[in-house]
């Protein structure tokens, strides 16, 4: 199995307060991943730092055995809330007409395929008659869909979406994770930022459990032990232990 | 003297025709770079930069160089100053930026006041669109020329940073470069506009015209042109004004934009405060039967 992500000795921290430690785990081309773990366990901090864009105090990133620099315009990164003017001028089409320019390089515009192909990936998504629509007029979930037709858009190979399903209706999550199943069946390799434990073992084959170190990394069913979990968890129910709750 | 008497004076006077093309290429130019200034969130930063080139404008012309190197150099050592102080201590973006520009600002009026005339920081301050020589005339127009084709080649580039810079960063854009161009491009822009509008008023041609086409349209195109059109209306009725009631062609030009906005603010078909006021009481009307 070719290794699409290296991830080695991972340290970041902000002004000098540790919030990844040590992660260490790699990806085979072809899988979907989930990393889990409690809120603030650096779950999208992790993801940041392996995309280069926040510093990380060490630590290196491979893919496909290469510097993460000659692959970027092949990574699709869909951010927790994407941290944009919801006011901005510009269509829901032209949104997903964005993923098309990391690969057309300085001074090409989109063509009339590179159009078209934005429009098939609205449709995927199932947003197509939203396409004229000013971003900022659709809910959560649609909004979300938009970015990740956008993503798809971009005919990346690696997929690294953080928080996808969250604040979004079912069928949305829905419409999601199908997506990323077929991305899976093309062969794409694709990272997802979760913290739904219910449905981790149903949507990926393999797990990366963190709460600031890494607690454990393998397939799904291995992962979601309650012996695993717990030790990722435990902290979060510590005021239970006063009651005589003891869950480590 | 009306409008038609205004188109005969020139066809006469060559000064006359010299301000109109000064003006409406200020007026596309400041209308083209305010979007990326307004759609930036950096309309305090565009009034911070236009003011800092004072005391570059008033050396410049003490050594009886071009404005434009003056200029640039102050403009764009303000913006790296405000970054800088912002980046390196608790002090915000805002007070960063008040505090710089108006030290620059202080420095050029004390440089002006070695100046043998006080006409001179007048006429920079404010404009006077009436005396453009040709020389400033063709400056503008290699300003407008140049800004006209950054925007028009990094169009893309523009578009993404401005609108999802995370996305920019992740596949490679210098978001930091493309950032200090943007600044040194409004240095430019200002010295352009020195003789039309002023440096005080720069900073209203960028943001005025660019407001209203936001109020306007949903896609960023069509608000560039919305813009500059914008942009051109008022230098042309402004130095209308100015030209008829002899008034400073700055203070003409951005009232006539800002006559403009208010039009859209009240009327704009999707944004208008007046069509929004009759939907919702339609709507509750509706609700009443
Ligand atoms: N920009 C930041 N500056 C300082 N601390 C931060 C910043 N972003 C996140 N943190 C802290 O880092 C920790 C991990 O955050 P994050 O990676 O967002 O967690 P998760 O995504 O797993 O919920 C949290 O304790 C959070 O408060
Ligand atoms: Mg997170």
């Amino acid at each position: 199995m070719e290794r699409a992500i290296e991830i080695e000795q991972l340290f970041v921290s902000y002004l000098g307060n540790q919030v990844v430690k040590d992660i260490t785990f790699s990806v085979n081309k072809g899988s979907l991943v989930g990393i889990i773990g409690p809120n603030g366990a650096g779950k999208s901090t992790l993801m940041k730092a392996a995309l280069n864009l926040i510093s990380k105090d060490k630590g290196n990133v491979k893919i496909f055995g290469e510097p993460l620099k000659r692959w970027k315009t092949n990574i699709a990164y869909v951010p927790q809330r994407s941290d944009i003017d919801w006011d901005f001028p510009i269509t829901v089409i032209d949104v997903v007409l964005l993923g098309t320019y990391p690969k057309l390089g300085l001074f090409k515009r989109p063509s009339k395929n590179d159009r078209a192909w934005a429009f098939d990936c609205l449709k995927t998504v199932g947003m197509e008659q939203f396409s004229n629509r000013q971003i900022g007029e659709l809910s959560g979930g649609q909004q979300q869909r938009v970015f990740l037709a956008r993503a798809l858009a971009q005919k990346a190979e690696l997929f690294f979406l953080d928080e996808p399903f969250v604040g979004i209706d079912v069928a949305s999550e829905e419409t999601i994770i199908n997506i990323l199943r077929d991305l899976k069946r093309e062969g794409k390799t694709i990272l997802v930022v979760h913290h739904d434990l219910s449905k981790a073992e149903s949507y990926f084959d393999h797990l990366l459990l963190l709460n600031k170190h890494m607690i454990h990394f393998g397939a799904s069913e291995e992962v979601l032990q309650p012996e695993v979990i717990t030790r990722a968890y435990a902290n979060q129910f510590s005021f239970l232990q006063p009651k005589g709750v003891n869950v480590t | 003297m009306n409008f038609i008497d205004f188109i005969e004076a020139l066809f006469q006077y060559q000064f006359l025709q010299k301000a109109l093309f000064t003006s409406i290429m200020v007026g596309i130019i400041c209308g083209i770079v305010g979007c990326f200034i307004i759609l930036r969130g950096m309309a305090l930063m565009g009034d911070a930069i236009s003011h800092a080139v004072l005391p570059g404008v008033a050396i410049s012309y003490m050594l009886g160089i071009s404005f434009f190197f003056g200029a640039v150099i102050t403009g764009v050592l303000t913006a790296i100053g405000i970054g800088y102080v912002s980046q390196n201590s608790r002090i915000k973006h805002d007070m960063a930026i008040g505090i710089m520009f108006t030290s620059m600002f202080a420095v050029g009026i004390i440089i002006i006041t070695f100046m043998k005339s006080s006409a001179d920081l007048y006429h920079i301050l404010f404009g006077n669109v009436l005396a453009v020589r040709m020389s400033d005339m063709w400056m503008t127009l290699g300003i407008g020329v140049l800004v006209i084709a950054l925007v028009v080649l990094f169009y893309k580039e523009l578009l993404v940073s401005t609108f999802d810079p995370t996305m920019a960063q992740s596949y490679g854009l210098p978001n930091k470069w493309i950032h200090y161009a943007l600044m040194v491009v409004l240095t430019m822009v200002t010295v352009a506009s020195l003789q039309t509008v002023g440096i005080v008023l720069v900073v209203a041609m960028l943001i005025t015209p660019a407001a209203t086409a936001y109020l306007l349209t949903n896609r960023l195109s069509v608000m560039i042109y919305l813009s500059a059109l914008i942009g051109t209306i008022a230098s042309v009725f402004g130095l209308y004004f100015s030209f008829t009631y002899n008034l400073a062609s700055g203070a003409t030009i951005v009232l006539v934009s800002a006559f403009m906005f208010a039009l859209a603010f009240f009327f704009s078909p999707s944004q208008g405060l007046m069509w929004k006021a009759m939907k919702a009481r339609k709507n509750r009307v509706e609700l009443m039967r």
